[in-house]
């Protein structure tokens, strides 16, 4: 037992590396966030206020992006639509995949948010003379908001690890470089064990950045 | 003249049973996983719940790792840790540990907010009818606590069914992985999906549908 020697100082060596792949998937997530709540927030209003065709579109995404494994969907993006003719860059796959998934699970965030705002705060905003627009963004959105901080953040949280699955489409995010780099020594145990604890920061600063600007924003 | 030798097959009747088998592995991994992620995690919960120094210093932070870590780099760090430390395990056994130690560390959260929502005062008229500390659990925690989570555990649950699919990763041959062979042989990745896709839909809707709607019921 235990005739295993850790070898650490070709991880140490080629740390760098990982870290700027740790930086690829911070953006990918971002980017894969930022698309997700703008979708979202549309499929969430569709599925609140619209009949017909462009209502099953909407719930049929929500669906299907709750219901089906992360790594299904990511698959589907690579390897289905290929067969359609449209070839992605593995960049491109990871993002639509991870983007298609978020817009999923927060359009149901959304839609239990607005579902929260009683009916009479329309109502009240209108008869001050409110147009929809000025009624939506200065009080529905922002109650919303509140409301959905936290799920927020989690799904933020659940984006980056996620993202992990673009090692396998030959994406070079963190899990991607570190299997291309364990491949190249062996190392394998060493170079995820490293790559773990860099998810693990990733994570933390996340949750600690949210938590510093919830004390901003709610201040009140 | 005959027709050229192909390396590809066309998708026949006899690869929907391979894929049938295949997603019978993934209920079976996935049931295993979640009725001993379950049982763990309850347990995991209530020492948690108890509050302990020794949980809140030592098991609430080893069990964020496992919420912090992306899971796919938790397969493959433990399944090239096992042989580290002597363990011969196979890519099932490890799947199993990894998904039953990833489960656990969810539905311990889960189960921590379940005892949280029964309330002190309840607790203490069950205590003070002179029940002991185990039959207050037993007898009063238990069932109101399990009403209070049921959906929350069914999401957990049936995430972890959707994780699954990374075991894919370790070689061992659930619905994804083998929809991923059948598509090197036939060629057709987007059929196969598709089924593959319908598969997890089919076992994944009915159940999420079926939890909101009792946490609909149980919430009037």
């Amino acid at each position: 037992m235990f005739d295993y020697n850790f070898h650490w100082r070709p991880v140490l060596k080629n740390l760098p590396d990982l870290l700027a792949a740790g930086l690829t998937t911070l953006q990918v997530a971002v980017l894969a966030m930022i698309i997700g709540v703008i979708v979202g927030l549309g499929l969430a209003l569709i599925r609140l206020h619209m009949r017909g065709p462009l209502r099953w579109f909407a719930s049929a995404w929500v669906e299907l992006a709750r219901n089906t494994p992360a790594l299904f969907q990511l698959f589907f993006f690579g390897f289905g639509l290929g067969a359609l003719g449209v070839h992605m860059t593995p960049y491109a796959i990871v993002l639509s995949a991870l983007s298609f998934n978020c817009a999923g699970y927060l359009a149901e965030n959304f839609r239990g948010g607005f579902q929260a705002i009683p009916d009479t705060q329309i109502r009240a905003a209108r008869s001050l003379g409110m147009t929809a627009w000025q009624t939506y963004t200065r009080i529905i959105i922002p109650q919303v908001f509140r409301i959905v901080y936290h799920p927020l953040t989690n799904q933020m949280v659940w984006a980056v690890l996620i993202s992990s699955l673009g090692m396998l489409v030959g994406f070079r995010e963190l899990s991607g470089e570190t299997q291309a780099l364990a491949s190249r020594t062996y190392r394998i145990f060493e170079y995820f064990a490293v790559t773990a604890v860099i998810y693990y920061l990733i994570v933390k600063i996340i949750l600690g950045a949210s938590r510093l600007l919830a004390a901003r924003l709610f201040r009140y | 003249m005959e027709p050229t030798i192909s390396f590809f097959f066309d998708f026949q009747l006899s690869d929907l049973w391979y894929l049938a088998e295949a997603a019978w592995r993934t209920l079976l991994i996935s049931a295993l996983s979640i009725t001993i992620g379950t049982v763990l995690g309850v347990v995991f919960g209530w020492m948690l719940f108890e509050g302990r120094w020794a949980a809140a210093l030592f098991l609430g932070p080893l069990l964020d790792v496992f919420r912090s870590v992306p899971l796919i780099i938790q397969l493959v760090l433990f399944y090239n840790f096992a042989p580290i430390i002597g363990l011969v395990l196979d890519p099932f056994l490890s799947g199993v540990v990894i998904l039953s130690i990833y489960c656990a560390a969810l539905v311990a959260n889960v189960a921590r907010g379940g005892m949280e929502a029964v309330g002190p005062s309840m607790r203490r008229a069950a205590r003070s009818l002179g029940m002991s500390y185990w039959q207050d659990l037993r007898h009063v925690v238990l069932p109101i606590g399990t009403r209070a989570v049921f959906p929350s555990w069914v999401g957990v649950a049936l995430g972890v069914m959707k994780d699954s699919a990374l075991v894919s990763v370790l070689g061992y041959v659930e619905l994804l992985k083998a929809s991923q062979i059948l598509i090197t042989r036939t060629q057709e990745p987007l059929l196969i999906l598709t089924i593959a896709g319908a598969f997890y839909f089919a076992l994944s809707y009915p159940i999420s549908r079926y939890a909101a709607n009792l946490e609909k019921r149980w919430a009037s």
